[in-house]
């Protein structure tokens, strides 16, 4: 399924990740955000537009590839997917629905480290449900646009994003998820607003608020797609997320292994370091078979949408499989460090407190399963 | 401006084990990596072609089919062509005869402005094929340049002392070998990468460049091995705490003890 370029892409990756994430992760996380020095070296390297193509200043490489920058990456901080979102949600609605213009004009920003965007989708009111959205965006023929209310919630760099495709209803007659469209929403423009940072129980360097809209002018070149497409863009470009949250899932529980083993080596009881216990070791034995069935499907899934396959079921299950997978993985590691793990001085709190959100978020275990099911059943 | 960087596929390790029966290093289960000091030598070159646009900057390496991965690493980086000096002729050379190679392929590309090679490569420690490339190419060298710039034609150039350091004023063309407080390397970048693997990388063998068969391989290598062997490791060291006059004191006690005073 690799190729040669896979490897190096993952060295890279690695070097980064440990060069420049693993030691400040921990400031990172108390500070609540990155410096602005670490976006800038991300997007210098080219991992904000991995999967975009050459013309918006990506590489035009694959899904595998984002996926293995994905799992170094969280190995080491598993906030610092954040910093490649411009190739999923913030930027995959623009490279699969966007006009030429408005690929050049957010997208490639975006990729270059020049610009921030975020995916607003959720609500207050409407999570997994996005029928129940409440957020409208109706054409105004006296002004000649469109008038943007409502309140998103839990957006992914909400605080810091210039601009974000925001999901709203246009259409108040037509029933359930049918009158959503899609529309581009620059932070600049009046009647924008963010609510407070959101303090969470972990991944604080990724940030996250509330967008709020009051009567904010869209002009027309801002629909994103066509009126009325909104649901099946936002379902078509989660499809493609769950492979980055599965990822970052597989990263996770992949770092935690790491930590684990390596403490288990170095912490002497009872006269011998505790991996020489069985139980120790057979914990080990545990999680490794776990993390690696989970790269499997990972990686499966990645290498379907590298051949333009339908992933819908595929994903649902990586992403199920990874969110667990990750606490449960999570949760021996911290066990191994015994009270250690309860401190902040050691990588592991901060890494169970991050696993615990991809069980939870861009659907929880409990939707993949409902995805999963539903295919079946059919 | 035409600029080649001379680099080495290493294991990456500074304590690399010795085959205590065969004299020669053991490479099996060590991960391969581009020596570090001729990463800063790369830099180099790549700062230079980012300050001189037009530039272009060709790697050179002497090693096994395997060591195209380092040169793909450097293409990734930014430099613009690489060029594998492999065959088994060239097998077992010494430094001697390794600089013998690599001068032969410099002089067949031809047309270039400036050499750098890194300082030494971890493995061999020995820091002679850079000067020895220098000196069969009858050009200028300096060695442990920690930092340079270009004006009009010729290099200003500081090198490294032990205790300081010397400005110098080389035309070019020459050849300069690079200390890691040259430069921070840049990482490759994820568009580097995947061109890197559809540039093709020119091989050449010992018919492709100007050296006569006995000045290449281990038979032309006038270094011979005679043994090789690990040193005991020395005994603990001894710490000496507490305050200045006390420890002093305590220090030229347990020289004298030991009959170096």
């Amino acid at each position: 399924m690799f190729e040669k370029k896979h490897e190096m892409l993952r060295k890279l990756a690695k070097e980064f990740a440990e060069n420049e994430l693993e030691p400040i992760a921990d400031d990172a996380e108390k500070a609540g955000a990155y410096p602005d020095e670490l976006w800038k070296k991300a997007a210098a390297c080219g991992f904000g537009g991995i999967t975009i193509p050459r013309e918006y200043g990506g590489a035009g490489g694959d899904y595998k590839s984002l996926a293995i920058v994905v799992e170094e990456f969280c190995k080491k901080d598993a906030a610092a997917s954040s910093l490649l979102m411009s190739n999923s949600l913030s930027g995959a609605p623009y490279l699969y629905y966007g006009t030429e213009e408005q690929k050049q004009k957010y997208l490639k920003p975006m990729v270059l480290g020049q610009a921030i965007g975020s995916f607003a989708l959720t609500e207050p009111g409407a999570g997994s449900d996005s029928g129940a959205t409440q957020t409208t965006c109706l054409w105004d023929e006296e002004q000649g646009c469109y008038i943007l209310n409502g309140r998103k919630c839990f957006i992914t760099m909400g605080p810091i994003c210039d601009y974000a495709v925001v999901f709203a209803k246009s259409d108040l007659q037509a029933k359930g998820t049918r009158g959503i469209s899609a529309f581009i929403v620059e932070a600049g423009w009046e009647g924008f607003s963010r609510g407070k940072t959101e303090e969470k129980m972990g991944m604080h360097a990724s940030v996250t608020s509330d967008l709020v809209f009051n009567n904010v002018k869209v002009p027309k070149e801002n629909l994103l797609g066509e009126e009325g497409q909104g649901f099946k863009i936002a379902m078509g470009i989660l499809d493609a997320g769950r492979v980055t949250v599965a990822s970052q899932g597989l990263g996770i529980a992949a770092g935690c292994l790491d930590l684990a083993i390596e403490y288990s080596k170095e912490r002497v009881q009872f006269g011998r370091p505790i991996c020489k216990l069985q139980d120790v070791a057979f914990k080990l034995a545990d999680m490794a078979t776990e993390v690696q069935a989970t790269r499997m499907l990972v990686y499966d899934v990645a290498n379907r949408l590298d051949h333009h396959e339908k992933v819908t079921l595929q994903a649902a299950m990586a992403k199920y499989k990874a969110g667990e997978v990750c606490n449960q993985v999570a949760y021996k590691a911290l066990q191994i460090h015994g009270g250690y793990g309860y401190m902040q001085d050691y990588a592991i709190e901060r890494m169970t407190r991050a696993a615990r959100l991809v069980s939870i978020y861009e659907g929880t275990s409990e939707i993949q399963k409902l995805v999963i099911s539903g295919n079946l059943l059919k | 401006m035409k600029i080649l960087v001379c680099v080495k596929q290493v294991p990456n390790t500074n304590e690399v084990k010795i085959n205590p029966k065969t004299g020669t290093l053991i490479r099996e289960g060590v991960e391969s990596i581009l020596n570090p000091d001729d990463d800063n030598a790369l830099e180099a070159a790549l700062q230079l072609k980012d300050a001189n646009p037009g530039s272009e900057v060709v790697v050179i390496s002497m090693g096994p089919p395997q060591a195209t991965e380092v040169l793909v690493e450097c293409l990734a980086k930014g430099a613009d062509d690489a060029v594998l000096l492999s065959s088994r002729a060239f097998g077992g050379a010494d430094t001697w005869a390794t600089s013998n190679t690599i001068a032969g392929a410099i002089k067949k590309i031809g047309d270039y402005d400036l050499i750098f090679a890194g300082r030494q490569a971890i493995d061999g420690d020995t820091a002679q094929v850079g000067p020895q490339i220098a000196e069969k190419l009858d050009l200028p060298q300096v060695t442990y340049v920690e930092d340079m710039r270009y004006e009009d034609g010729k290099m200003i150039v500081k090198r490294q002392l032990e205790d300081g350091y010397e400005m110098i004023e080389v035309p070019t063309p020459c050849l300069l070998t690079a200390v890691k407080e040259l430069n921070t390397p840049r990482y490759m970048t994820v568009g580097g990468i995947y061109d890197a693997y559809q540039h093709e990388i020119t091989v050449w063998s010992e018919k492709d460049i100007p050296v006569s068969p006995d000045q290449i391989g281990i038979n032309s290598s006038p270094t011979k091995v005679f043994r090789s062997f690990t040193p005991d490791p020395k005994g603990k060291g001894m710490m000496i705490e507490g305050a200045p006059k006390e420890t002093a004191a305590r220090l030229v006690e347990e020289l004298e003890k030991k009959h170096y005073l």
